[in-house]
């Protein structure tokens, strides 16, 4: 079978609803970024998941590598008194 | 010093697994987990691609607007299924196109179920309610599926099945309640839908290959027979209340197991149509082939014309 020209992939954004982030939901191949939008509106949103689209080219996103994990996350269980729970609070004061 | 390498990080790999860790795109993982997991992802996109057809060859023929409008619907569902698998089986280094073509050459395989035609409208009904129903069954565990973008396709595609089964079982309720005829439809649709919807959850445990590390990898929360047996189970009663007949005499409430028995499954007639000799292999093959080569000028066509907006963009 002779080879056609792929399209890109697309990684697909959704705001659910005025006020919350845009999350990622999924991906999808589509040959520019009106028809990725087009696409995720048909892919994702048909039971009215969302109110807002982004569109990324999959290539384009920059990831962490998972093999850093332990560098690149460990400080922040080594800073415990970054969290409120770290400190006593006196019998009696409230509104702390 | 490789080997001991890999060895310490497949008991890496494994302990996140115990400890129900989540398994993203990016970690390692054992060449033979990737594998298994392209594998089952494809033909699981194959069956929701192929699994089109059958329901897709009444969508003119629907008997009113509302049965044509959810119809379609469900239809329209099943390629949004079948695009988020394509896509989680991506996010393991498969090839979307080659995946594709090997569903065309025959290498690759999709559920039997696909095989067989769907001759009365009451088959849109029994499709919807058993064939629907079945594939709910094996992927409402897969929900919970170690590798995390296949957990999460099957979180989406089990919210949109649910209608799925019911506008099938919505069909049955209407035929198995009107005329003669209309009943005598819908009982024929049963008969001849039963036996290969219970194939549909894979060969017995004792033939099942794959099964035993696919559970210890949790890609696999059930055995094939366990599904089986839940599906019986919760089919009976429903053909019972439609007032149709089960087209299995063995069929009886097993009070001692607290289950229902079922007769011996025809596993010849299963492996023939696997083995690409079912009714309607070559016709479903043949239709998605043809599909890709007619829809290839569309597909170049929208590439070129990016290609030349972006060059004229950049000149
Ligand atoms: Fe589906
Ligand atoms: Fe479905």
């Amino acid at each position: 079978m002779e080879k056609s020209k792929e399209w890109p992939l697309w990684e697909v954004f959704i705001r659910s609803k005025q006020g919350l982030n845009h999350k990622h939901v999924g991906s999808l191949r589509a040959s520019d970024a009106t028809m990725a939008i087009d696409n995720a509106r048909d892919v994702y949103t048909r039971r009215s998941e969302g109110i807002s689209i982004w569109v990324v080219p999959s290539n384009n996103i920059t990831a962490s590598d998972p093999s850093d994990e332990d560098s690149l996350f460990e400080p922040a269980n080594s800073k415990v008194y970054r969290h409120p729970t770290f400190y006593d609070v006196p019998d009696g004061i409230s509104h702390m | 010093m490789m080997e001991i390498d890999n060895k310490e990080l497949e008991n890496k790999f494994q302990q996140k697994i115990d400890r129900d860790i989540k398994i993203e795109p990016n970690d390692w993982m054992p060449d033979a987990y990737r594998t298994t997991l392209i594998r089952q992802i494809s033909q699981h996109a194959h069956s929701e691609v192929v699994g089109m057809l059958p329901e897709g060859n009444w969508i003119t023929r629907a008997p009113n607007l509302r049965r044509k409008a959810v119809l379609l619907a469900k239809v329209q569902d099943e390629a949004g299924h079948g695009l988020y698998l394509y896509s989680a089986a991506e996010t393991l280094g498969a090839d979307r196109e080659q995946t594709i073509d090997d569903l065309h050459s025959g290498k690759a395989k999709y559920s039997s179920i696909f095989n067989y035609p769907t001759l009365t409208w009451a088959d849109m009904g029994a499709v919807g309610w058993l064939v629907d129903g079945a594939a709910i069954m094996n992927q409402v565990p897969l929900c919970r599926c170690s590798y995390g973008p296949y957990a999460r396709a099957m979180i989406r595609v089990c919210k949109e099945e649910s209608f799925h089964q019911r506008q099938g079982f919505e069909i049955m309720t209407k035929l198995a309640g009107g005329a003669i005829e209309q009943k005598e439809m819908a009982q024929d649709a049963l008969n001849r839908f039963w036996w290969p919807a219970l194939m549909m959850f894979g060969p017995s445990d004792a033939d099942s290959s794959h099964t035993e590390q696919s559970m210890k990898w949790k890609i696999k929360r059930h055995t094939n027979d366990e599904l089986r047996q839940m599906f019986v189970d919760v089919t009976v009663p429903q053909i019972e209340t439609l007032g149709l007949t089960v087209p299995d005499p063995d069929v009886k409430w097993n009070e001692v197991k607290g289950r229902y028995d079922y007769g011996p499954i025809d596993w010849d007639e299963f492996w023939q149509v696997v083995g690409g000799n079912g009714p309607c292999n070559k016709e479903r093959v043949d239709a998605r082939r043809k599909a890709k080569e007619d829809g290839k000028w569309v597909v170049e066509a929208a590439m070129a014309f990016t290609n030349k907006r972006n060059s004229k963009k950049s000149a």
